[in-house]
């Protein structure tokens, strides 16, 4: 067991205090039973949990769940990809990628975590897939799973890596604190944009993408992030109320962009949702969108004004 | 001592790898049949099949699930003793060593027995991911024993994940779509259209990307 600080805990206890009203008011407005939005909110209760039980383990553990996750997400990925029967050995590579870079998170080895995935993975698999020979879709399948171990592993990993750089350089609630104000600030951003969107949102942001982002929606949502990251943030990580808001409206924005990108990659697929794992949800891509692009942007957003002496 | 033995393999190893390796999304699992005696078809793309469609049932159904296989492949040594008593088969001998007539007995007295047959018409395991020829056995089947519901199920992925003649598991999600159950209707090649639309309509709910 690692010592978690005791405001860490009590965030834990508002987000469960969180999901109590949002429960009571699903189930006020909401007479019919088993409806989409019901589905959502009780495997939000499942994610919770377990992200709590990830959360107050020991921090080996934590990150092993998370590399859990990863791997999910990439098998996700290459389940619903077009690809060579050739290159079933490239695919177990690209899963062996997965324990290798969460473990450079572990131990808190920056600079291999850095260059892992996009230096040495993607020098790996085109030279592999030249050597095995056939050229027939090769650009194809080296842009395909490249872009998938950028989306999935490499991008999700940084939230390990926040647990470790967290131990060193948060003095206020360790690595928990900083994972914990990452994913809770991504995921209320996520539902604060819905409901903005749902009641006020009227003027399309890229329609062609995903019709049901407005503006409305994007913005309410950017302020409340900001707002409740300012009041959040010196709690749990080392940050002033200013430099909290800044980061809570950055992970707003990041948040939004890998939401719509990977619509993007599921609009090009013909696919609703990424899969079948989380009812109400879909699959695990389709929950972890928004955090593909936060993690990395709020880590190294921390590591430039923050952790200055690690870099590099 | 077997059964806890076939118990502890499916509990213990089957099912962990199939849903945290490799993944099954089920359509309609509700309509997969509970009690026996039924008969279960299904395509057949990768050693997998037989393996995913008993783990995706409950573990009290295990006693009464019977995969229908070749004997000759599985032969005599400790894979075969393996396949008939882990994996529970019934075989079916296709040297023509049995006569033709007799061929389907076991199958028809697992069927009185009470068990669920698990049947695949193409075979031995065809082009991963592509159709071959249904075989009539199903139907000869079906006629001997008219009131025993069939159940149609598609299956995609697991021959991505394992395709005939590799050793390499490769994880993937994997599609199960189950289908209402239908009864012999009194003629063989009647029974052998309806079996080939009901599964292909179960193949068009999917879309697949590309595997060459």
């Amino acid at each position: 067991m690692s010592v978690l600080a005791p405001q860490v805990l009590y965030a834990i206890g508002g987000i469960f205090g969180l999901l109590f009203i949002a429960t009571g008011i699903v189930w006020t407005i909401d007479r019919r039973p088993g409806t989409e939005l019901k589905l959502r909110v009780r495997s939000w209760w499942m994610i919770i949990a377990i992200f709590t039980v990830a959360m107050v383990m020991d921090r080996a553990i934590s990150s092993v769940l998370l590399g859990f996750l990863s791997f999910l997400a990439l098998k996700e990925y290459f389940s619903l990809i077009p690809s060579r029967r050739i290159d079933r050995g490239i695919l177990l590579l690209c899963y062996l990628a997965v324990p290798l870079q969460f473990y450079w998170a572990y131990i808190g080895w920056y600079g291999m975590f850095v260059v892992f995935i996009p230096v040495w993975m993607f020098l790996v698999l085109p030279a592999t897939m030249t050597l095995i020979g056939d050229t027939k879709g090769f650009l194809t399948a080296v842009g395909t799973l490249s872009w998938g171990l950028m989306m999935t592993v490499f991008t999700l990993s940084h939230t390990a890596l926040l647990l470790a750089a967290g131990e060193r350089h948060n003095d206020v609630a360790g690595g928990a604190g900083l994972l914990l104000f990452l994913v809770f600030t991504t995921q209320l951003n996520d539902v604060a944009q819905f409901t903005w969107g749902k009641l006020t949102g009227k003027r399309p942001i890229i329609p062609r993408v995903s019709p049901n982002k407005t503006w409305e929606g994007f913005l309410g949502g950017l302020a409340t992030s900001a707002l409740v990251a300012m009041l959040t943030g010196p709690y749990l990580t080392m940050m002033d109320w200013r430099w909290s808001a800044l980061a809570g409206a950055m992970i707003a924005c990041a948040g939004f962009i890998g939401d719509v990108t990977i619509s993007a990659l599921k609009r090009d697929l013909g696919v609703k949702d990424s899969g079948g794992l989380i009812p109400g949800h879909g699959g695990v891509l389709d929950r972890v969108d928004s955090l593909t692009y936060a993690a990395p942007v709020f880590l190294h957003f921390l590591v430039f004004f923050f952790m200055a002496e690690q870099g590099g | 001592m077997i059964g806890a033995l076939r118990w502890l393999f499916f509990a213990l190893i089957v099912r962990p790898v199939l849903m945290v390796v490799l993944g099954v999304n089920i359509r309609r699992r509700e309509l997969l049949p509970s009690t026996g005696p039924a008969i279960v078809v299904a395509n057949h793309n990768s050693h997998l099949d037989t393996l995913a469609l008993m783990a995706m049932q409950p573990l009290s159904r295990l006693p009464m699930l019977t995969p229908v296989a070749a004997v000759d492949y599985f032969g005599t040594g400790a894979f075969g003793w393996f396949a008939k008593h882990i994996i529970g088969i019934e075989p079916i001998d296709r040297s023509g060593a049995t006569p033709r007539a007799n061929l389907l007995d076991g199958a028809i007295r697992a069927l009185d027995e009470g068990r669920i047959l698990i049947l695949f018409p193409e075979g031995s395991r065809g082009e991963p991911e592509r159709f071959a020829q249904f075989r009539k056995g199903i139907a000869h089947l079906a006629k001997a024993r008219p009131e025993t519901p069939v159940t149609p199920v598609f299956m995609h992925g697991l021959g991505k994940a394992l395709p005939r003649g590799s050793y390499l598991l490769v994880p993937f999600n994997c599609d199960v779509f189950v289908g209402k159950s239908w009864r012999w209707g009194g003629s063989v090649d009647d029974f052998m259209a309806e079996l080939e639309h009901r599964i292909a309509a179960l193949a068009q709910e999917g879309d697949f990307p590309a595997w060459e």
